[in-house]
């Protein structure tokens, strides 16, 4: 018996939901770094169909390094994008998948919103791309994430830099 | 589906022939009229009895490094028995010196310990260690100032297995007047050490890493070196240690040590023997390292199987993260532990990985794997061939698929 994770933490870290790439994406997230463990690469593919008032995510991939609850939740949050509206897929948040993710131990719990960060990345550079409005909190957003990765980057020059050289991130 | 621990460094199953030599001690209602479980302070035949249960112990734990039984304390574990080498010289000392000496893969409960000294006024250094987790007896002497009071070395490292040159480094201290501590909760029962060949002023050691139970620990003090105590009260253990003696468990120590003191060489082989071929097996996977001391030739051209335990393996894997390899590896019934920064509650990677010169991702995907005394050919073989496969499924769903 292993009760350490919440069973559908579990139940998606055994069959993770989702998994790998799109080719010729609409929207990419990368977000976390070697140096804290957990690397999440989000894709989306959005489109505007004929009937629809806003454009959708059709489809949804990631690519996750990481703790069983990074991989866990970057699956669960592809799960709740897929076929949601770009403001439906906004109104994701910490609530929406703690609530999906269940009881994580409280020192994970930042690791739970790595992947919610990816969802969002992945959107904000679809909004980008597109030159459309980026709604005010997402561009607080992004900046936060921008803020958070040059901090990590200053505190380990010498590892990103090694990272950078390795994958040419 | 059978489980595999492979996590003895961790802690150890209690031995059969350790519980049954406990029981007694217990004094279990109804069971009978069981006069085992007195008190040692006591002054009646309950008392008595139990007094003299510890006392055999005692002579029994100090006969295995060659120490004269008063010259062991019980303690609870080995964490308060480093808690105590460290804060009680310090204090005890404190008119001859502030800086004491430590190497940079302590256990934590050694590191804490010397930082809160530090926040009372103490200082202290940190020595090196080379890529393999190996100190070098010199950069202990260099650091040696008049004001040192204390140096304290791991004797073999919990994660790395790494097995220091004690001799060297008792050596140096008895000869510059210094008190020298090694924490030996990894090697005690496993190496024979002999404290007085080896110039060891304090030694820490554990029972439930020799599979007996938890809940005692000793600390071995050379006679006349004196300590300020951490508990005051009844005054057990010559005022050292003040508490009702745990005699269940202390009893169950020392059976434990007889245990390993008659099977210590044999299993020591057995243990390398399966060690070394899950070792040359699992660096068979993609960019895969071994942390800690190379048992067989590597790449540089060095080789020590010398000095490293029997019982240890350390792995690196290259884009893996060592929490998910753990709950992977637990699915498929197997027990490993990881220095990964997402497993410990501090949330940062392996200080003692890092010390040897791994970058944090390199520490994030480390992989411990300690065996003991009911680990088969069989589960290493399992273990060998569960482990590409994980690793494989890891990396594909990583976005280094292509590095797999």
């Amino acid at each position: 018996m292993n009760e350490l994770f919440p069973k559908n933490i579990m139940e998606h870290f055994k069959r993770p939901r989702n998994i790998g790439e799109i080719k010729n994406p609409d929207g990419v997230g990368k977000v976390g770094n070697f140096v804290c463990g957990d690397i999440i690469w989000l894709y989306v593919k959005i489109k505007k169909g004929k009937n629809d008032k806003e454009p959708k995510i059709t489809d949804v991939k990631f690519q996750t390094l990481g703790c069983t609850v990074a991989i866990a939740v970057s699956s669960i949050v592809t799960t709740l994008a897929k076929g949601k509206t770009i403001s439906e897929v906004l109104k994701i948040n910490k609530d929406s998948i703690l609530k999906m993710s269940g009881n994580v131990p409280k020192n994970k719990i930042h690791c739970s919103f790595l992947a919610d960060d990816a969802l969002h990345e992945a959107i904000y550079d679809y909004l980008q791309k597109n030159k459309m409005i980026i709604p005010q909190e997402l561009q607080e957003r992004h900046e936060r994430i921008e803020r958070e990765l040059e901090n990590t980057e200053e505190k380990h020059e010498e590892y990103v830099n090694l990272e950078k050289k390795v994958f040419g991130k | 589906m059978k489980n595999i621990y492979l996590d003895y460094a961790a802690t150890t199953p209690v031995d059969k022939r350790v519980a049954k030599a406990m029981e007694p001690y217990f004094g279990s209602l109804p069971a009978g009229r069981q006069e085992k479980f007195g008190n040692t302070m006591s002054l009646h035949s309950f008392g008595q009895e139990a007094k003299l249960a510890l006392e055999n112990s005692r002579a029994v734990l100090a006969d295995l490094i060659n120490a004269k039984p008063n010259e062991i304390i019980f303690t609870s574990s080995a964490t308060e028995s480093n808690n105590f080498a460290l804060k009680g010289i310090a204090l005890a000392n404190k008119n001859k010196g502030n800086h004491i000496i430590i190497s940079s893969i302590e256990h934590p409960c050694v590191v804490e310990s010397a930082k809160w000294l530090e926040k009372q006024g103490f200082k202290m250094t940190k020595i090196p260690v080379d890529k393999y987790g190996i100190i070098n007896p010199e950069d202990v002497k260099k650091a040696i100032t008049d004001k040192t009071i204390l140096v304290s070395i791991i004797h073999a490292s919990n994660e790395i297995g790494t097995i220091q040159d004690i001799e060297k480094i008792g050596k140096i201290c008895r000869e510059k007047g210094i008190y020298f501590h090694t924490d030996a909760s990894q090697s005690f029962g496993k190496i024979l050490i002999d404290v007085k060949k080896i110039n060891i002023d304090l030694l820490t050691a554990s029972s439930h890493k020799i599979y007996g139970p938890k809940g005692a620990g000793l600390l071995y003090v050379r006679e006349g070196i004196k300590l300020v105590p951490l508990l005051h009260g009844g005054g057990q253990e010559n005022g050292l240690r003040s508490s009702t003696i745990n005699l269940p468990a202390i009893v169950g120590f020392a059976k434990a040590v007889e245990i390993c003191k008659k099977e210590m060489k044999k299993e020591n082989k057995r243990l390398t023997a399966l060690r070394n071929k899950l070792i040359k097996e699992v660096l068979k996977i993609k960019n895969s390292h071994l942390n800690g001391p190379p048992p067989h030739k590597a790449s540089d051209g060095q080789s020590h199987p010398e000095k490293r335990l029997a019982n240890n393996a350390n792995f690196s894997f290259d884009f893996i993260e060592g929490e998910s390899l753990v709950m992977q590896l637990d699915m498929e019934g197997i027990a490993c532990s990881t220095g990964s920064a997402c497993s410990s509650f501090k949330l940062e990677p392996s200080h003692v990985l890092l010390a040897t010169g791994l970058r944090p991702e390199q520490a994030h995907g480390s992989l411990r794997v300690s065996l003991g005394r009911q680990t088969t050919e069989k589960d290493i073989k399992k273990l060998i061939k569960v482990l590409p496969k994980i690793i494989k499924k890891i990396r594909a769903i990583s976005p280094f698929k292509k590095y797999e």
